[in-house]
């Protein structure tokens, strides 16, 4: 048990890095009420274009924000395929999917790349003397912090409401003259983008990019979007945002007890895969729970 | 301001479930005219109502809002000049928001939407006032999540919305009936008071003959997707249900039996 507070500060650490990812997802399940699989091969991406670029000795913050243009296009391609070609949302994010694997292969040029011995978006605060640990916490602190600021900005704006409208009531959105469409191709665009950079980061902080990193991404996503919501406040949109990232995080610390207590690695998708599904049944199970509650379900 | 000139609009079109919902429908309404759409269930009024906002395209025929040719133009585009309230409490309204927001969304509507923040707080201001003449408490809830809100009120704050930035033309599709009596009278007559104030023109459907009777200036009914009756101003207030049955029972060739209609 002596090694656990590195553990949990490794959990913490990478849960910051994921936080990202989710927030992402959150965009799409939450409040666009899409589940978008597109994030599979979109964090896959964002790894693949960091790390092929860093490798080949591009300035790895240049080669992040590549990474995230990157994603941002993928989302763009799920956001035609579903609004122009009328393709429903769940099998075009597939198609996106199935086609980055193929298109990530080809950024990479191989199955996997190393970055061992290259310098990373986190060199830059190990040379203010901090440990790879703390380099990772830091930046991946200002992230998240950055990013919840804009999107809590951003959904407060015209065009921020718009996309909120259209997720939440499309025909009542189109009544107010909002081109549901480009809110949809718009709200992909965002969270394919975050997601894609959230791979870079992940992929610089383990110093590798694997072309299957995303396989079960969006369980992930969705785990930590379900977990911040069921333990953490939701009041506001701030808290929600913040309760995203604190999600990401328990996730992560969640994860790294089982892997202390003894499950097997190979296991995990598995267990991932259940937590969700026992979270996503919570609120039926509360419902018949609860005999209050579950009248006023019925005269819904 | 209206013109709709031989609308034809087929759904399942080249499939057995082929059915021709309006049938060659042409009128026009003249600025500020109150018309009440009334016509049996299947009659097409829905179908018409939603051909003009936009949400179907039609096969044939044309529509034209203040000499603009709007029927290839998109449902958000059109909605500049349309304000809307459905049946469905649930429609037109976004639950997840909260009053003001959507308040705000209704503001916006036919404005390029920007960057800027969403709401301001001299809009506040408007909608307190505006919430006010409902009596319904709602302006001291401003953030509240409309999902909350009974269907009612939610009906209320649609037609706020509707009116908000005074559409040329303005579409109830039977915006009472999902209502307990009381409230859909509350309802109505809001609706009333508000078309009557600003002289909006507005198209409304009603399965009530009375209040197709009562309200407005002008009455239209359909049937089998064809306009078969349009009555207008003194003809229409000296207008009794009974007279309406006789007159729907020569128009059509056949006796008027819709329960609902003849309940109410
Ligand atoms: N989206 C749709 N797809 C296929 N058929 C439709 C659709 N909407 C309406 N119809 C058909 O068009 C015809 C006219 O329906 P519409 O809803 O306009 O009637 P209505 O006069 O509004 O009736 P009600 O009083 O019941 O609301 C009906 O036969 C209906 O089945
Ligand atoms: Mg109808």
């Amino acid at each position: 048990m002596n090694h656990m507070p590195e553990i949990l500060l490794g959990a913490v650490t990478l849960g910051l890095l994921w936080a990202v990812m989710t927030i992402g997802v959150y965009i799409t399940y939450r409040i666009l009420n899409i589940a978008d699989l597109t994030v599979e091969g979109s964090i896959t991406m964002g790894a693949a274009i960091a790390a092929s670029l860093i490798s080949k000795g591009i300035n790895p913050y240049l080669a992040t924000l590549l990474a995230l243009l990157g994603g941002m296009a993928a989302g763009l391609v799920t956001g035609l395929l579903h609004t122009k070609l009328r393709i429903p949302p769940l099998l075009s994010g597939i198609l996106t999917m199935i086609a980055l694997y193929s298109v990530n292969l080809r950024i990479m040029g191989r199955a996997n790349i190393s970055l061992l011995r290259v310098d990373t978006v986190y060199t830059v605060f190990m040379n203010l003397g901090l440990n790879r640990t703390s380099a990772v916490l830091v930046l991946g602190l200002i992230c998240v912090i950055s990013l919840i600021c804009i999107l809590y900005w951003f959904f407060g704006t015209e065009i921020g409401c718009a996309v909120r409208a259209t997720g939440n009531n499309p025909q009542m959105a189109r009544a107010q003259g909002i081109n549901t469409k480009s809110m949809i191709i718009l709200g992909l665009i965002i969270s394919n983008g975050l997601v894609a950079l959230s791979g870079a980061l992940i992929s610089q902080s383990q110093s590798f990019a694997d072309v299957q990193m995303g396989i079960g991404s969006i369980v992930i996503g969705l785990a930590s979007v379900i977990i911040g919501e069921v333990l953490f406040s939701r009041t506001s949109f701030y808290s929600i945002l913040i309760s995203l990232a604190l999600g990401a995080i328990t996730y992560r610390i969640i994860i790294a007890l089982v892997l202390k207590m003894g499950m097997p690695a190979n296991d995990l998708k598995l267990f991932t895969a259940i937590t969700v599904a026992v979270a996503l049944s919570l609120p039926m199970f509360r419902a018949y729970l609860s005999p209050v509650k579950r009248s006023i379900r019925e005269d819904e | 301001m209206l013109i709709v000139n031989g609308l034809t609009k087929i759904f399942n079109i080249g499939t057995v479930n082929e059915n021709i919902a309006l049938r060659d429908v042409s009128f026009s309404l003249n600025e500020g005219d109150f018309v009440t759409l009334i016509g049996g269930n299947g009659s097409g009024k829905s179908t018409l109502l939603n051909c003009i906002a936009g949400v179907y395209p039609v096969e044939s025929g044309s529509i034209i809002i203040d000499g603009v040719d709007v029927t290839k133009l998109n449902e958000h585009k059109r909605a500049a000049m349309l304000g809307r309230v459905f049946q469905d409490p649930m429609l037109g309204t976004a639950s997840n928001m909260g009053i003001e927001e959507n308040l705000a969304l209704a503001l916006r509507r036919g404005q390029r939407r920007t960057l800027r923040w969403g709401i301001s707080n001299k809009e506040r201001e408007l909608y307190r006032k505006l919430l006010k003449k409902l009596d319904l408490g709602l302006e001291d809830r401003l953030g509240t999540k409309v999902g909350l809100l009974s269907g009612g009120q939610r009906q209320a704050l649609t037609l706020v919305m509707a009116t908000l930035k005074k559409p040329r033309l303005l579409l109830l599709d039977e915006h009472t009936s999902a209502l307990d009596p009381k409230t859909a009278q509350m309802v109505l007559d809001i609706s009333d008071q508000f078309i009557r104030e600003s002289r909006i023109t507005t198209l409304m459907v009603t399965h009530n003959m009375r209040d197709a009777i009562k309200y407005g200036n002008r009455l239209i009914m359909m049937h089998n997707g064809r306009i078969i009756l349009d009555i207008r101003d003194e003809d229409k207030q000296k207008l009794t249900i009974e007279d309406l049955l006789k007159r729907f029972g020569k128009a059509s060739g056949e006796e008027f039996n819709n329960d609902t209609a003849l309940l109410s």
